[in-house]
């Protein structure tokens, strides 16, 4: 045990002394990182503002996010991540107090408190099948009654208390064959009302005891017709519904037992119906909403089942669910596009001529069309009746709306980024004004004396707290100039809703954003995505009258064959140059190379039949590419069927005429065996890497050459049966094998297999090394892996004759087609997290070491120092291997809590970790994306090559001039001692 | 010829030396016998050249268990031979075949089947194939070549392609290098290429021979090497203790060499200084009986 201890020991020392998080003080926080918070595109909304202190908006998202905001400023008071997997069917507010929310298919209840989110309790409710998810939640409750909640989910009605999550009666509707289309309870009523069809020509309506849940009543009708699943509830026993051809519409009245209905044909209420016919899911208290492709037609019930037609509606419109003001006055909220203006209109339901509000906001052209509407009343001062309403826009943006006005504003579009670039910003340009420099210089003195207060412990509560204020808030971060370090650059970024924001990397504001208008919707293209961004044109002769643009690629659709949209952006204004809609189906980009005359980067877009396309399409482009095109070569991954081919370019296109087309021609093949292995994860370089060198200096002045070659893929297969989740297989029946291959010539370089280990996979690659993190099933546990990869044909250069008589071929070109002659080096380490993502630290020119970036299942980033990772590593290194900086070799790789990244704060929903070299080469910028967004700079080994930002110069300059005093003084001094001594 | 026998006799009886010391129970002579046999086909075609003019070296990659322990571990083995063809290309034309391999396939009565013994013999080049081979050198095209990615039953699910810039075979003959990775039946990637480096810019250069040069070498998947797990600390601690004991094996000289010199050096100066003191202040009253003392001191003066 002493032996234990004593290792451990040595290991702790070794890391104090050598250092290696780089972590920072708590007032260091906020000065070059950011974080921002975000809910996502919000799908319900519960207001709560009745006799509430703070009034506030409970909100689901699409990012599967509940979220408390406050109605007064849009601040989060507290919000929930749920997983991935757990996605929200349906919120409401129980007892005044709870926020109940049925998640995961409806499997899931939980209840949280709702003034500070806590957990209060939470039931699983099994259902049998799939089936409509409804939820339930009486709005008065009394203090008599059980005050029970209904979730419908799984083909069964759960009646669960509020108080305790118990579950007190189940119903199984699936057994009777039922589709539930409904579930009621009245307010008035003691009963539960499930309405539903039985193979789509019976209308069933059962009546059910709220407290047992035992049937009352059952009534049923035919239907020969057949009904769709399309149905809403206009009141408390009125169901609209249309039939199984989508023509007629239905009116099922219930009432006493009995059941009437009636039929309606849409053609009578809208004249020229195209398209597919659809019902909205709005409750709108006696009216209806049907959606064709030309109109949104609001349509009303009278007695008797009699349909209506209140209103056409060409324009976007959007409707809220109805509000009650009173006991017999409902309002609804109807918001309509009109001019680049947003009109939002109260109408009462009894009177559709009146306008309780009319309201008319300019708003923003980048916000796009409004998605959805909640709305919420409350009583103004003079007693009459007032509004807000809560609306989310095309961007996924959330806006307040209150008087006229924008209260205001969430860009929860940035809750899904997609993928991320950066740009340069511009040069800066002479020509600042005097005054602007005095002033500064002014400031800059004032800054500098409050430093030195603060160094010299002079400093007062307030000075202190100006000048944390003034480190955080410098002015100088968040310039929108170039800056010499190359901390101040743009991060572009592409969302889910098809928008693109520059944010600044100083504070992570945002300089523009546009809606880019190939990715919405239009008849060319259905159901437009975004995939990647690139850097298109980055210019460097005419850096100061040329913008840089980006490339957004995105597709028609989610198939891989859908066809493909490109989009070119300029990146300082935010306006869309160019776009090219719909094109060749995209599979794959390849940055190439090479640019044009104006930089333009030629990009190879290959498509669904590996056809490669060349952009952009000029001749000048062409030329370049065809003197290259004996040198271009490219692969494609089929992971379905386990088969990677190479490719290179055979000519122009044989089918058509189009010059910039190249038809591929197969180089090799990989044909992995279908029942033993299947592909899990695959990794490349990063395109941008830079590598200082290729030697590296062992022990014993040795010297091994890195394998270092762009064109390595790294591939990670597992037995069919271990892809699944893990302790879906046992370690004997699972494995993971690792390849590293050429992509030119399809070599395999190195084949490893790891028994009894499985997905999931994450890998980084970066120079001659892959770093790997996967299950270990015998072990019960996480486990890293690392590749390092040698040239061997280099390796006898080492002799100084040699060189000095130019016997060595370091400068021969390297080709993918001699025989490889390399080793490979592993090792494998435990490792407590499971990841999310995980990348490596780049800088300008890949001097300084290097750390990993794991994205841990907290929702954090850990910074790990590549020498833990270092297959080198023994148990007892020598003296000449400690030297050279080698760790000695534990079983687990170490959690250094001071190495966190995020240091306190935690990127909610983490799904990608982006890093960009600054110019400094001790620093690279980090950048994490989520529900959460997070910006950092990161410095591996410290910042070796610059003084610290709060460097006070003023102490520097006032200790030399205080020198230089001392010194006369003392001079002074001397010589008048020595004028006395000859006096004497 | 009567050499090359006593050779064959003379290794037959090492290997079945070597055989019967590594196993401890004891094999029939028959099966010694047998085992002797295949060793045998196995040296002839490594030395010798067989088929048609054609050079053909096989090896078997080091990651493959030894033989011998093979041969006896398991009763219930069968040995089938069976062979499976390699085509090629020139440049866009479609594949014609170029040779086959042969092997024997063990199939192991727990289940894997290995293959051993892979042996290659090409056809030889016809005068239409070489026209074509030097109009891919002319054109700096592509020579290509594939394997099925079954052996048994060919071409299985697709063909292993692989493909070489043609400059990059001619030496002699015709080098050619195949690294063939398999997974029990099934070939999951061929590595092919010249035997060594291929400079670029890729120089044309007709063969001497028009023939094939050919090495074959077989690989299987590496083990990864497992997570060290610290379990036995307690020996590892004693041998730490053990190394921690080590470093003053080093003499006193060799660690201090530096600190004492300098010392000596200060020393012999503090001592020369003091010695010359005495004669400059008691300038010719020195008795000469000094002498070896003083050869020292002057020494070091006209330093």
């Amino acid at each position: 045990m002493a032996a234990i201890g004593t290792r451990v020991l040595s290991v702790l020392l070794f890391l104090s002394l050598s250092n290696l998080a780089s972590s920072l003080y708590e007032d260091q926080v906020g000065l070059m990182d950011w974080h921002q918070k975000y809910i996502g595109k919000v799908k319900h909304a519960v207001f709560h503002t009745q006799k509430a202190g703070r009034k506030r908006v409970v909100v689901s998202t699409e990012q599967n996010v509940i979220a408390s905001l406050d109605l007064r400023h849009g601040d989060i008071y507290w919000r929930h991540v749920l997983g991935a997997d757990d996605a929200i069917d349906g919120i409401d507010i129980a007892l005044g107090k709870y926020v109940i929310t049925l998640s995961s298919g409806g499997s899931i209840l939980r209840a949280w408190n709702l003034p500070d989110g806590q957990l209060v309790w939470e039931s699983i409710l099994k259902g049998s099948n799939p089936s409509k998810i409804m939820l339930i939640v009486p709005t008065s409750f009394r203090v008599d009654r059980e005050n029970l909640i209904f979730a419908f989910a799984g083909g069964c009605l759960h009646a669960v208390s509020s108080i305790d999550g118990e579950i007190i009666w189940r119903k199984d509707f699936a057994a009777k064959s039922l589709e539930v289309q409904q579930v009621i309870q009245a307010p008035a009523e003691e009963t539960v009302r499930v309405l539903g069809y039985v193979e789509s020509s019976q209308f069933h309506a059962y009546e059910i005891n709220p407290r047992k849940g035992d049937e009352i009543k059952h009534v049923n009708v035919d239907f020969p017709g057949g009904l769709s699943a399309d149905t809403v509830l206009v009141s408390d026993d009125v169901l609209v519904a249309l039939d199984a051809t989508r023509s007629v519409l239905l009116t099922i009245l219930f009432q006493d037992g009995e059941i009437n209905f009636r039929k309606t044909q849409i053609l009578s209420l809208v004249d020229d119906s195209h398209g597919v016919v659809e019902i909205l899911p709005c409750k709108l208290a006696d009216m209806f909403a049907l959606k064709t492709n030309k109109f949104l037609v609001l349509a009303k019930v009278m007695d008797g089942g009699v349909v209506e037609l209140v209103e056409k509606i060409k324009e976007a419109a959007a409707l809220s669910d109805a509000v009650s003001l009173s006991e017999s006055q409902q309002a609804i909220a109807l918001a309509r596009h009109e001019n680049q203006k947003l009109h939002i209109i109260m109408k009462p339901v009894h009177d559709w001529n009146i306008d309780l509000l009319k309201e008319t906001i300019k708003i923003d052209n980048q916000r796009g069309l409004v998605h959805k509407v909640f709305i919420n009343n409350y009583v103004r001062t003079d007693r009459s009746y007032g509004f807000r309403a809560l609306i989310v826009m095309e961007d996924h943006s959330l806006l307040l709306i209150q008087q006229g006005e924008i209260v205001w504003c969430r860009e929860d579009g940035l809750a899904s980024v997609i993928d991320v670039t950066t740009s340069e910003l511009p040069v800066e340009k002479d020509g600042v004004s005097v005054s602007k420099v005095e002033q500064s210089l002014f400031e800059w003195l004032k800054g500098h004396i409050l430093k030195l207060k603060g160094t010299l412990m002079l400093a007062s509560a307030e000075d202190v707290a100006a000048i944390q204020n003034m480190r955080l808030k410098s002015s100088e971060k968040s310039k929108m100039t170039r800056d010499h370090n190359g901390f101040r650059k743009l991060l572009i970024v592409l969302t889910g809703s098809g928008k693109v924001f520059a944010l600044h990397t100083g504070d992570g504001r945002i300089v523009w954003s546009l809606l880019v208008q190939s990715l919405r919707k239009s008849e060319k293209c259905d159901y437009p995505t975004g995939l990647r961004i690139y850097p298109w044109q980055v210019p460097h002769h005419h850096a100061m009258d040329e913008n840089p643009s980006v490339l957004v690629v995105g597709r028609c659709g989610p198939s891989d064959d859908a066809p493909g949209l490109l989009s070119f952006i300029d990146a300082y204004k935010g306006e869309e140059l160019d776009s090219l809609v719909p094109i060749h189906s995209i599979v794959q980009v390849i940055p190439l190379p090479f640019t044009d005359s104006t930089e333009q980067r030629l990009h190879l877009l290959v498509d669904a039949n590996q056809r490669a396309h060349l952009y952009p399409r000029s001749p000048k482009a062409l030329t370049i590419f065809r003197s290259e095109i004996s040198n271009i070569y490219w692969y494609s991954v089929e992971a379905d069927n386990g088969i990677i081919r190479g490719h290179v370019s055979k000519g122009s296109c044989s089918h058509d005429e189009d010059e910039y087309c190249f038809d591929p021609k197969d180089l090799w093949s990989v044909v992995l065996p279908a029942e033993t292995e299947k592909i899990v994860a695959s990794e490349t370089h990063k395109i941008n890497e830079v590598v200082h060198t290729q030697a590296k200096a062992i022990a014993d002045q040795d010297v091994m050459y890195k394998y270092i070659s762009k064109n390595l893929l790294f591939l990670a297969t597992t037995a069919p049966k271990g892809s699944g989740e893990i302790g879906s297989a046992t370690p004997e029946e699972s494995w993971l094998v690792v390849y590293l291959i050429d992509t030119i010539t399809g070599r395999i370089l190195h084949r490893m297999t790891h028994q009894g280990s499985q997905a999931p996979v994450h890998a980084v690659f970066s120079e001659n090394w892959v770093v790997y993190h996967y299950f270990n099933l015998r072990a019960h546990r996480y486990e890293m892996s690392v590749v390092e990869i040698y040239d061997q044909s280099r390796a006898d250069n080492k002799d100084v004759l040699k060189l000095v008589v130019g016997k060595h071929n370091l400068t021969s070109p390297v080709s993918s087609y001699s025989r490889p002659e390399v080793t490979a080096k592993s090792q494998s380490y435990f490792f407590t997290h499971s990841v999310k993502a995980i990348t490596v630290t780049s800088t300008a020119k890949g001097i300084t070491s290097k750390q990993l970036l794991i994205g841990t299942i907290g929702d954090q980033v850990l910074a790990l120092d590549k020498r833990y990772l270092d297959p080198r590593r023994t148990v007892n290194p020598t003296q000449a291997e400690k030297e050279e900086g080698m760790i000695p070799l534990t079983d687990s790789l170490p959690i250094i809590p001071q190495s966190y990244v995020t240091h306190a704060l935690k990127v909610e929903g983490l799904r990608g970790i982006v890093t960009v070299p600054a110019k400094l080469e001790s620093t690279t910028l980090v950048f994490t994306y989520g529900v959460d967004l997070f910006f950092t700079r990161l410095a591996p080994s410290r910042t070796y090559d610059s003084l610290t930002e709060d460097f006070s110069y003023a102490l520097l300059l006032i200790t030399i001039a205080a020198l230089i005093v001392a010194i006369f003084v003392t001079w002074i001094w001397s010589e008048r001692k020595d004028l006395q001594e000859k006096w004497r | 010829m009567e050499g090359e026998k006593l050779w064959r006799i003379l290794t037959a009886v090492a290997v079945l030396l070597l055989a019967a010391a590594s196993h401890h129970h004891r094999a029939g002579a028959f099966q010694s016998d047998e085992l002797l046999i295949e060793q045998e086909d196995d040296l002839g075609a490594a030395i010798g050249g067989a088929g048609v003019g054609v050079g053909v070296g096989v090896g078997v990659d080091p990651v493959t268990p030894p033989r011998s322990r093979k041969r006896y571990s398991d009763a219930a083995e069968s040995d089938s031979k069976f062979q499976f063809p390699l085509e090629h290309a020139f440049g866009d034309s479609d594949f014609s075949p170029a040779g086959t391999f042969s092997a024997r396939l063990k199939t192991w009565s727990h289940g894997p089947q290995t293959l051993t013994k892979l042996r290659f013999s090409r056809n030889a080049l016809t005068e239409v194939d070489k026209e074509k081979f030097q109009k891919l050198l002319q054109d700096d095209d592509f020579y290509r070549i594939r394997l099925p990615s079954n052996v048994l039953s060919p071409p299985g699910r697709d063909y292993i392609v692989s493909s070489i810039k043609a400059r990059c075979l001619p030496r002699d003959g015709l080098d050619e290098h195949f690294v063939i990775h398999m997974d029990g039946v099934n070939i999951l990637a061929v590595n092919y290429g010249p035997p060594g480096a291929c400079p670029y810019p890729r120089q044309l250069k007709l063969p001497a021979k028009w023939s094939f040069n050919s090495h074959t070498i077989l690989k299987n998947s590496e083990q990864a090497p497992r997570t060290p797990v610290f379990a036995e600390e307690i020996s590892l601690g004693e041998n730490g203790e053990a190394e921690v004991v080590k470093p003053p094996e080093k003499s006193f000289w060799a660690k201090y060499w530096m600190y004492v010199i300098p010392l000596g050096l200060i020393v012999m100066n503090a001592v020369t200084q003091a010695m010359n003191m005495p004669p400059e202040e008691q300038a010719g009253g020195q008795p000469q009986g000094a002498a070896p003392a003083q050869r020292g001191p002057a020494a070091v003066r006209r330093r």
